[in-house]
């Protein structure tokens, strides 16, 4: 393996993808290295979530072509759970309510299945219910949260500070922030970007898929994308964001057609 | 149905009842021996309900009861070691313990708690108190409805039985223990009567036990009657073997105010009918049924409820949910009858199913009959295979395939648990339930009993 694939965390090579037959992904090309921050922007219908659903193992896409190596491995080979097990998070446009199933349990089970994945032993009640309380802090996430099923019944704040609580609680490599910004009041938006930042390490990576410039004063992107039917046609540093949000994406898209 | 039923199933029983009348009427007061003629009467018009009766279309017991069941009318002397009755313990549940074995009460005939409660043998309680038997028993059950009923109350000889005065709280549930257990397979009718009295509260905890594997063929009736301002909970598990049956039918008569929760847990058991009738026959009471059936191999539960709004401003909630695997067969009959003066009733029904299996079959039929015009009502019924949503969500977080559906089953039941207002007994049937949906449980704790 050559030394700079080391380097790379991920590494996209000519990413096809179908849903019901349709191609929504028509050859993604992107490369991200530990410490890094990207942004990927784009007009609605674009395939930012669907590439994001890739990523994470969504089976309702269908990958026709192309490569997605994770540290090397053929990411695409594994289950969800796998990828998942591997650092790989995706924090969810529309969290997902599961009734009856209480967020204690729901985050032992998953981080225990993380721990047997890497051979350590289950964490003790309490050990793991100290790592809950510390892990709140960090979205300032309210306990009584911790009792309730999981997202059941939360706001819109609640929902995503409950993604980035969880991600706080893996410790993923790689987390892919699905439009974490969409539905949040100003303040809710400052203290997700604040826990996104807090968990920002100099050996993980973020990719944060956004509509809007607005985040991207929070969590300061090392590289903008944007992706436009299926392919990404342009990609530069954080000033593209702010060009954007002036400009919009036409100039972009008359450029490619 | 006005002409008698002429069938040797029928038959039979009439003709064990001529036979064995000495010993069926022996231990029991006149109020409990003077119902029978009737009731035998009632069971003659009505007989026991085939399919086409409507009631029973998704349920055949007609032919369970015309298999080759031993009856005894008198209680045998089975040893059951008293740490049986711990075999089927609820940790931290401090509660008054009895035991009821193939029908009859076992132990200490009347429990008198110092507050007046009591405790014990239906049978040692309708000769030490004729004027609550005369005042309560057989005024709820529908003897001219039900053939089963009718047959129950004809030959009524002992069971279980309930008394909480007026304006006692009971300090701690009562835990009733049904056994059964006989190395030939017999058919039993247990006879239970609850009486809590104005502004009196209790909580029961009911766990129904095959300790052999035989056949049982159980038919029980249990009435219940809440004065006014009265509040009980009745909490009941059955975990009983594949091989048996279980017809048990609840009649609940609520006074003004009073409250009364009801919840099944059907672990396990071959078949199982659970029949519920409640009449809401003063203003402003509260009334509501939860059950939980976790159905696979062959087994069969089914769920018949009848809730009547007599009066006025009366509130009922019904949930019932299921999870259905294998060959398993559920059904759910529910009915909310409200009166034409039954105004501001509030009643809602529920039924949710979870199929795991193109084999499995659910029989649903929510239904609701309102003749007043000022209510809120609703019924429900939903059918759904396990939702793919939630599974990948719990996969995007590292939960494996299976451990991430076992999760989604337990909460689709642990909605119906929560219900359960007895704390260490929730807990408790919170992990029966896990562990019967892992497929480890085949025991209860400690039991010896292989119930699967």
């Amino acid at each position: 393996m050559h030394s700079t694939k080391i380097k790379t965390m991920l590494s996209i090579k000519n990413l096809h993808a179908n849903i019901n037959g349709k191609e929504i992904l028509k050859g993604i090309n992107l490369e991200v290295k530990p410490g890094e921050v990207h942004a990927i922007m784009g007009p609605n219908g674009s395939g930012k979530s669907t590439l994001a659903s890739v990523l994470a193992g969504k089976e309702l896409f269908e990958v026709t072509e192309g490569e997605v190596l994770f540290e090397g491995k053929d990411l695409l080979d594994l289950s969800p759970e796998d990828r998942s097990r591997e650092g790989v998070f995706l924090g969810f446009q529309y969290p997902v309510e599961i009734p009856g199933v209480s967020m204690t349990n729901f985050m032992r089970a998953a981080v225990n299945a993380h721990r047997e994945y890497k051979g350590i032993a289950p964490l003790s009640a309490s050990d793991f219910l100290r790592m809950m309380r510390e892990k709140s802090q960090i979205v300032e996430i309210d306990a009584k949260l911790t009792n309730r099923s999981v997202n059941e019944g939360f706001s819109g704040g609640e929902k995503k500070r409950n993604e980035i609580f969880q991600m706080a609680m893996l410790e993923p490599k790689l987390s892919i922030l699905d439009e974490t910004d969409s539905g949040l009041d100003i303040d809710a938006l400052r203290i997700v970007a604040t826990g996104v930042n807090k968990l920002k390490r100099p050996d993980n990576t973020t990719i944060v898929i956004t509509h809007y410039q607005r985040l991207l004063d929070y969590i300061v992107p090392d590289f903008v994308h944007v992706l436009y039917n299926g392919r990404i046609i342009k990609s530069a540093g954080k000033e593209l964001a702010l060009e954007l949000e002036e400009k919009g994406y036409d100039w972009l898209k008359n450029g490619e057609y | 149905m006005t002409k008698p039923i002429e069938n040797a199933v029928v038959k039979s029983f009439i003709d064990l009842y001529i036979a064995n009348m000495e010993l069926i009427t022996e231990g029991v007061s006149m109020t409990v021996n003077n119902a029978r003629a009737d009731a035998i009467e009632d069971f003659l018009l009505n007989g026991i309900p085939n399919t086409k009766y409507e009631k029973y279309k998704y349920t055949d017991i007609h032919a369970l009861f015309a298999k080759d069941y031993e009856k005894y009318f008198a209680s045998q002397n089975i040893s059951v070691a008293q740490a049986d009755l711990f075999r089927c313990d609820v940790p931290n549940l401090n509660a008054h313990l009895a035991m009821v074995v193939n029908g009859f009460y076992f132990g200490e005939p009347l429990t008198v708690l110092p507050n007046g409660a009591v405790f014990g043998s239906f049978a040692a309680a309708s000769k030490s108190y004729p004027e609550l038997f005369e005042k309560y028993y057989n005024k709820a059950a529908d003897n001219a409805g039900e053939g089963l009923t009718a047959l129950n109350t004809a030959f009524a000889q002992d069971g279980f039985f309930v008394y909480v005065p007026k304006g006692v709280i009971l300090d701690k549930p009562i835990q009733v223990v049904n056994v059964l257990v006989s190395n030939e397979d017999i058919m039993v009718q247990p006879r239970n009567l609850f009486i809590v009295e104005d502004n009196a509260e209790a909580k029961m905890a009911i766990c129904d036990h095959t300790l052999s594997t035989n056949g049982f063929l159980s038919n029980s009736v249990t009435e219940v009657f809440l004065g006014k301002n009265a509040g009980a909970e009745v909490v009941k598990v059955q975990n009983e073997n594949n091989q048996s049956a279980n017809i048990s039918n609840v009649y609940a008569v609520q006074e003004a105010l009073s409250r009364y929760n009801a919840n099944a847990v059907t672990l396990h058991g071959g078949l199982v009918r659970n029949n519920v009738t409640v009449n809401l026959n003063g203003e402003a009471s509260e009334n509501k049924l939860t059950g939980l059936y976790l159905v696979d191999k062959d087994q069969h539960v089914d769920s018949r409820t009848v809730v009547n709004h007599n009066v006025p401003r009366c509130l009922s909630n019904q949930l019932y949910k299921g999870v259905l695997d294998d060959n398993g067969v559920a059904a759910f009959n529910g009915m909310v009858y409200v009166a034409k003066d039954a105004q501001k009733t509030e009643a809602f029904q529920t039924n949710r199913t979870l199929q795991l299996t193109d084999e499995a079959k659910i029989y649903t039929k929510p239904q609701l009959e309102i003749y007043a015009d000022d209510v809120k009502c609703s019924h429900g019924a939903t059918v759904g295979q396990p939702d793919t949503d939630q599974l990948f969500y719990m996969q995007a977080r590292g939960i494996g395939e299976r451990e991430a559906k076992l999760l989604q089953m337990f909460g689709f039941a642990h909605e119906v648990i929560q219900h359960i207002g007895i704390e260490p007994l929730r807990d408790r049937i919170d992990d029966l339930v896990n562990k019967r949906l892992r497929g480890e449980l085949s025991r209860c704790n400690v039991c010896e009993m292989h119930c699967m």
